[in-house]
């Protein structure tokens, strides 16, 4: 073990690191942080982008020629670091200097102003002028898709989102092109986002150091819904969104805010403030019958039978399918994403119930996610031109109308959500993190297709941050073959495999973003910190944990709304509103 | 036939010897009688140059009437038409020689073929107007060893362009080819190999001069099943072309010594990296590997051998960064050319992944002879610690333009003086600069300083590949330093943010000084932002992009501070900093300028002097052009 | 969506380039040189194509044709002509011969003249740096140009049609 440890000074601090570590985690390690714009790095995810491109880590190694890129260099034995020497602040600054040269200022009203790792760069670093202005800048077209909005004249090219974009999630909707000053990251053509295959996942805007990359915002619609009197506006909340949005409040990641979530929704003028958690039961319920029935009729030799069964939750990952793989449409279960039965149950069901026209009802979905804002606009969401859910927001635009309206989190007391379409168990909770879907199905699925009832009801071994993961799970005697993917480039390969039936499924879960929901487009930016995925994930489970009900199928809610409305799983009814089919989006 | 032994590879050696006897002996006896068909020689051999320089200058027409003029004299059987790479002196081209006399004829049209033919090749006269006349004792010279061009340069890389027919391998053979091959394979380990290569000091042409050997050791050490030996024959630098006129004039020396480095470092692939622009070296390397594998030179078990050894031609597509190793690497995997961050070095992780040894051209051209001559031999010439020779593109205001070849240590001196004739129509020296976009430029100080890496260094340029131009009293240094950053910003990849950003405002800086609106303040600014980028940009082209700024800066202060304090360019080059002005004196007020100027900015009586109106003046220097009387002047 | 259609014929030759290489990303570059060299350019219905039978993103098509110089988006005029701007032509005055070209044609570099004859590009060097200033059409060096030659050499092309 000792022979791998390498022995280097940072600024004449002795510091005993791994061998291959780079210079830049060895400096983290000793509580000295060098400034960085392009590397970001999710260890444990396959998120690692270090093209030592922007160099602001420049960092003297003595006996070097040049600066060397802290974030690319390894450690060496008997290395003497300089983070701070004149020679290096002065490189930074001039460095800050030209990327400010070719970056608007228009602070003010950027959406990312106080979000900036640009900004605060700039600000630590103390630039107040800007000596190489008046040259030319990048000029580019705003890009404005349902979803995600490109300002690429504020882009500083660090290609994170070109990583993830093609590296992690294999969509290759992003890419640069041009050369030199003229480099710019976009679809291929200077075509519009909304032409591409982007799939919405928006793990670029998650990764984007400025303002290049964000999010639509429709909290402006939301505030004109909110102040007219005609108009009844519910609100749905994701399972990921109460573990992350504290961290906007000061609270430490992991944090679970549930009940004051649902104050500070009710406080904002929400009429009802229910949970997507309902529908996730609601999901499993529709989902989970499809999975033991094509399995039953496979195991009776029905050869038509399309197996493996593939979650359809995730909206990015479905139009991720039928962009990268319409050969394979009739795979995915027809279940429609929880958002998506929760509006078409509000706005049936429980409109009907409390006698609100349709035209009158908003429903509003808090979604730690961006592609939901493309979901929820697709034209089979809608009953004459009406959209299930009207519109969607992230957690980010969530915690900013809070703070807008005044409000602090930590300032509300717990309250609980609206009965009815505000309960859940704790097994639609565990659908913000990878493997959760699966578990969920998993505790229903076991008992319906044994009969028997579930005793140990956490399924570990789907759970995880591996990228791909398998496990076989005993019902009974029956060997349930489950897979797991998370990011889409694990969802690709797993796909790959199934066509060239390399591998053997029954069932497989897939979430387009690393971690799933919880690393979702929307969520409080991590800024390429690991911990606050691994922390959020950990709070999922907690949650899940002290939920008296942790079955799908026993949410007496679910219960009524079969027995008032739908019938049973899989009803006519039920396949009207809670079912879709998917669409070849390849030509 | 298919050459499986060191015997085949003689017999193919003798075979032709014969007819390479005539061009090799006739290299010895200088200025010796001329030959003739009529004055009993049985054999001549008409070479003319077919490199691309010449043949712009339609020497392949040359070479076409040579043949007919031949054949309707009756003599095609005596005599042989032979296209060679290029002689080296570009200035003179088309050159054509007649051996084994060893005539040189200078500038030869199409319609010179008849007059060669019936004059010099059958009557045994030489045609003397075609003759080089030396400008000093303005007496023709006939042949090139006499001349001042060809004097000091010694030719290790360019030993067989302008001798044999590069698309004919068994010339090449008959040179002693693929012996150095055979003997590796044949006598030598691997280690063997390197440690002769790593004995001669030979060191990288293409840039900054890593040492070969230890390089090639560097990748033999690296385990893996598959390597590659690349070729970078990316050759970019404007300006420069010594690499594609050894690949044109002998490109069976590259495959040889790939295929020799193939054997030492445990490699069974080659992979050429050649300029698209580049359609004659291409087709050159194609029929060289092509007949190489014919006598299975390349392939598999040559020589008899275990050792295989393949070459394919991968395509630039005009991207100067791809000179650098990693992006002409992810040029190669089909990707934009951007460089990556070393380490890892090529030597260990390049190709898609594997092990690979990267040299450049004339770094390959070098190494058969080497084996051939010995590691010691080789390291005799030249410096200390730059050994064997350097090839140079010499151009720009000199007399000579061409590409010459000199030991090492050779002074700029006698490069431009000696072998480059001096400046053109008498003007002033004023600057010489080597190594490209990223090299600088040298003064009058500079010029007996030796020609090494390490001096280079010292004096603010570099080695580079080996562009040399000279630069006259006319050149405005600002100017230059503008048109190279110019060429950076177009060339930059983008990716890292200094060489992105930090060249495009240092163009922008100069680009105002250059229009008359420079301050001191903006010199202060250039300085800085060059030193950033030397120290901070990512690879080898963005951290030496600012030499050209930088040298001029330190070797032409006077004239940039010209230019931002008194706004005067003493090149006359900045248009903005011109004003042309009529000399009362010399006008008689024959309208002449008036009539021509393309602004109606000039004006006055008949027969009385004119004056220009300079809100109007656009400096086009019509006016100039057209006085007879010298009356308008450049200010 | 540009408009430009390319004919089947072309569709089928630009997967025989790609079937010729494997269908290798790998060789992206090599195919791309041969498509160029058989449609005279490469308009974004040539890149999505070639894009498809890669099984790459065009995105990836895309930002290596427009990485490199030498691939063109646009289509050349019937006489393409380069202008050398080779440090040897540079300071041998090749960029008054261009400011000149420029003027005669009315065209910016990169531009096709609007009658489709002459299409302007530059390069760095053709290696006949001993005729500097040169440029070349439709592939053809002339040396030794004096700006005063250019609208000669040029009227010469137009009559040769």
């Amino acid at each position: 073990m000792e022979q791998n440890k390498i022995n280097l000074t940072i600024d004449n601090r002795p510091v005993s690191v791994e061998k291959g570590t780079t210079i830049l985690d060895a400096a983290k390690s000793c509580g000295i942080e060098i400034p960085t714009l392009c590397h970001i790095n999710l260890e444990g995810t396959c998120v690692n982008n270090h093209p030592a491109s922007c160099r602001m880590c420049v960092v003297e190694v003595a006996g070097r020629r040049n600066l060397a890129p802290a974030c690319a260099t390894a450690c060496m034995e008997g290395m003497e670091v300089h983070t701070n020497s004149l020679r290096v602040l002065n490189a930074r600054r001039v460095i800050l200097e030209l990327i400010l040269s070719n970056h608007p200022h228009d602070c003010l009203i950027c959406p990312k102003s106080g979000n900036c790792e640009l900004q605060t760069l700039a600000k630590k670093l103390k630039i107040h002028e800007a000596p190489y202005e008046g040259g030319e800048k990048s000029c580019h077209p705003v890009d404005k898709s349902v979803s995600i909005v490109r300002d690429m004249n504020k882009c500083i090219l660090c290609r994170r989102c070109e990583t993830m974009c093609n590296d992690v999630q294999t969509v290759g909707a992003i890419g640069a092109t041009g050369r030199g000053f003229d480099t710019t990251v976009g679809p291929a053509f200077g075509l519009k986002l909304s032409e591409s295959e982007c799939t919405y996942c928006g793990q670029c805007v998650a990764v984007c150091p400025v303002g290049a990359l964000t999010e639509v915002d429709n909290t402006g619609k939301l505030i004109r819904d909110l102040a007219n009197p005609e108009k009844v506006v519910i609100v749905q909340t994701a399972p990921a969104v109460r573990v992350a949005i504290g961290e906007e409040f000061g609270y430490p990641a992991g944090t679970i805010v549930t009940g004051k979530l649902v104050s500070a929704l009710k406080k904002l003028g929400f009429d009802y403030v229910f949970d997507t958690d309902f529908a996730a039961d609601l999901t499993i319920m529709e989902e989970g019958t499809e999975l033991l029935d094509r399995l039953q009729r496979f195991l009776s030799g029905d050869k038509s039978v399309k197996l493996p069964i593939l979650t359809s939750c995730c909206p990015a990952w479905v139009n991720f399918f039928e962009h990268q793989f319409p050969d394979m449409l009739d795979i995915p279960s027809t279940a429609r994403s929880p958002q998506q039965m929760f509006g078409s149950i509000a706005k049936t069901y429980w409109a009907e119930k409390m006698g609100i026209p349709r035209e009158k009802l908003v429903v509003v979905s808090v979604m730690p996610c961006l592609a939901k804002k493309y979901e929820c606009g697709r034209d089979e969401f809608k009953v004459n031109g009406n959209p299930d859910v009207d519109y969607s927001i992230s957690t980010r635009e969530l915690a900013a109308l809070i703070k807008e309206a005044n409000m602090d989190l930590a300032s509300f007391e717990d309250s609980d959500f609206d009965a009815p379409l505000g309960a859940s168990t704790g097994a639609s909770v565990i659908f913000g993190a990878t493997g959760g879907v699966m578990e969920a199905a998993l505790r229903t699925a076991y008992e319906v297709y044994t009969g028997k009832t579930l005793e140990k009801v956490d399924f570990t071994a789907v759970r995880g941050l591996e990228g791909i993961r398998q496990a076989d799970i005993d019902l009974d005697g029956f060997t349930l073959k489950v897979g797991i993917a998370h990011g889409l480039g694990n969802a690709r390969r797993m796909l790959e495999d199934i066509r060239s039936g390399k591998s053997q499924f029954h069932a497989i879960e897939i979430m387009a973003c690393p971690g799933g929901c919880i690393g979702g487009g929307g969520q409080p930016l991590h800024h390429g910190n690991v911990e606050i995925l691994n922390a959020r994930q950990k709070a999922v489970y907690v949650e899940d944990m002290n939920k008296p009900l942790r079955k799908s199928h026993e949410n007496p809610y679910i219960k009524q709304l079969y027995e008032e409305f739908l019938g049973k799983p899989l009803s006519e009814k039920a396949h009207h509103l809670l079912h879709t089919n998917y669409f070849n989006k390849a030509d | 036939m298919k050459v499986v032994s060191l015997q085949d590879l003689k017999k193919i050696k003798e075979e032709t010897e014969s007819r390479m006897k005539l061009r090799n002996e006739g290299s010895l006896e200088t200025g010796s009688e001329t030959c003739g068909i009529e004055k009993g020689t049985e054999h001549i051999q008409i070479l003319t140059c077919g490199g691309t320089g010449c043949k712009a200058s339609d020497s392949a027409a040359i070479v076409d009437r040579m043949q007919e003029c031949l054949e309707q004299f009756g003599v095609a059987d005596k005599v042989e038409v032979i296209t060679t790479g290029c002689f080296g002196f570009c200035e003179k081209g088309p050159i054509v020689k007649i051996m084994p006399d060893n005539t040189f004829y200078t500038k030869v049209k199409p319609e010179d073929a008849v007059e060669i033919v019936k004059e010099h090749v059958i009557g045994g006269r030489r045609v003397q107007r075609l003759l080089y006349v030396d400008p000093e004792t303005n007496q023709p010279v006939s042949d090139s060893a006499h001349m001042n061009f060809y004097r000091k340069q010694v030719r290790i890389a360019l030993r067989n362009c302008g001798l044999i027919d590069p698309e004919n391998i068994n010339e090449y053979v008959a040179r002693d080819g693929y012996s150095a091959l055979a003997d590796c394979l044949l006598s030598k380990t691997p280690a063997e190999v390197i440690d002769v290569v790593k004995r001669s000091g030979l060191r990288g042409r293409g840039g900054a001069g890593f040492p070969t050997g230890n390089k090639w050791e560097f990748a033999s050490k690296s385990q893996s099943d598959i390597k590659y030996v690349v070729c970078n024959a990316d050759e970019g630098d404007p300006g420069a072309f010594m690499d594609r006129s050894i690949m044109e004039g002998d490109p069976n020396s590259i495959i040889e010594a790939m295929a020799i480095c193939g054997y030492a470092i445990g490699a069974k692939y080659g992979l050429i990296y050649v300029r698209a622009e580049y359609p004659l070296a291409i087709h050159r390397l194609q029929t060289a590997i092509s007949q190489a594998h014919e006598l299975g030179l390349l392939g598999d078990n040559i020589l008899g051998t275990d050792f295989c050894f393949d070459i394919t031609i991968r395509y630039g597509a005009g991207a100067f960064v791809c000179g650098e190793e990693t992006a002409l690497i992810h040029s190669m995997e089909g990707k934009r050319g951007e460089p990556t961050l070393k380490p890892p070095f090529p030597a260990v992780e390049g190709y898609k992944k594997y092990p690979t040894n990267v040299n450049n051209v004339e770094t390959w051209a070098n190494i058969p002879v080497i084996f051939q001559k010995g590691a010691e031999w080789f390291a005799s010439i030249g410096t200390e610690k730059s050994k064997g020779t350097k090839v140079f593109a010499l151009a720009g205001k000199i007399n000579n333009v061409g590409l010459i070849e000199v030991p090492m240590g050779t002074t700029l001196r006698e490069v431009i003086y000696e072998i480059g004739g001096g400046i053109k129509d008498g003007k002033q020296f004023k600057a010489v600069q080597t190594g490209g976009p990223s090299g600088g430029c040298l003064t009058e100080k500079h010029l007996d300083i030796p020609i090494d890496y390490e001096s280079l260094a010292a004096a603010g340029s570099m080695m580079g590949s080996g562009g040399m131009i000279v630069m006259d009293e006319d050149n405005c240094m600002v100017q230059v330093a503008r048109f190279y950053l110019g060429f950076i910003v177009e060339e930059s990849c983008g990716k890292c943010s200094p060489c992105r950003i930090g060249n495009k405002r240092m163009l922008e800086i100069l680009d105002k000084i250059v229009a008359g609106k420079g301050t001191v303040e903006d010199l202060a600014k250039l300085e800085e932002l060059a030193l950033v980028i030397k120290d901070t940009a990512l690879c080898g082209l963005g951290q030496t992009s600012p030499n050209p700024v930088l040298s001029t800066l330190s070797n032409f202060r006077d004239e940039y501070m010209e230019h931002v304090v008194e706004k005067k360019c003493r090149a006359k080059q900045c248009t903005s900093m011109l004003s042309y002005e009529i000399i009362p004196d010399k006008c008689v007020g024959c309208h002449l300028c008036a009539n021509n100027c393309p602004v109606d900015a000039i004006s006055g009586e008949l027969r009385k002097p004119h004056s220009i109106d300079q809100t109007k003046c656009i400096k086009c220097g019509t006016c100039m052009g057209n006085c007879r009387l010298h009356a308008i002047s450049l200010k | 969506m540009e408009n430009n259609k390319i004919s089947c014929a072309a569709v089928a030759k630009i997967k025989e380039i790609c079937e010729k290489h494997n269908n290798d990303a790998g060789e992206l570059i090599n195919i791309l040189h041969e498509t160029q060299n058989t449609l005279g350019y490469l308009p974004q219905e040539v890149q999505v194509i070639v894009a498809k039978n890669l099984g790459i993103p065009a995105t990836r098509v895309n930002g290596v044709v427009s990485f490199y110089a030498f691939f063109t988006e646009k289509p050349k005029g019937k006489h393409p002509i380069s202008i050398c701007l080779g440090t040897a032509c540079y300071v041998r005055g090749s960029e008054k011969v261009l400011d000149e070209v420029k003027k005669v044609l009315g065209i910016e570099v990169g531009e096709t003249t609007p009658d489709g004859v002459f299409s302007l590009d530059c390069l760095r060097c053709v290696g006949a740096c001993g005729l500097a200033p040169v440029m070349t059409i439709d592939g053809k060096v002339f040396g030794n140009v004096d700006p005063k030659k250019v609208k000669g050499i040029l009227e010469s092309f137009v009559t040769a049609d």
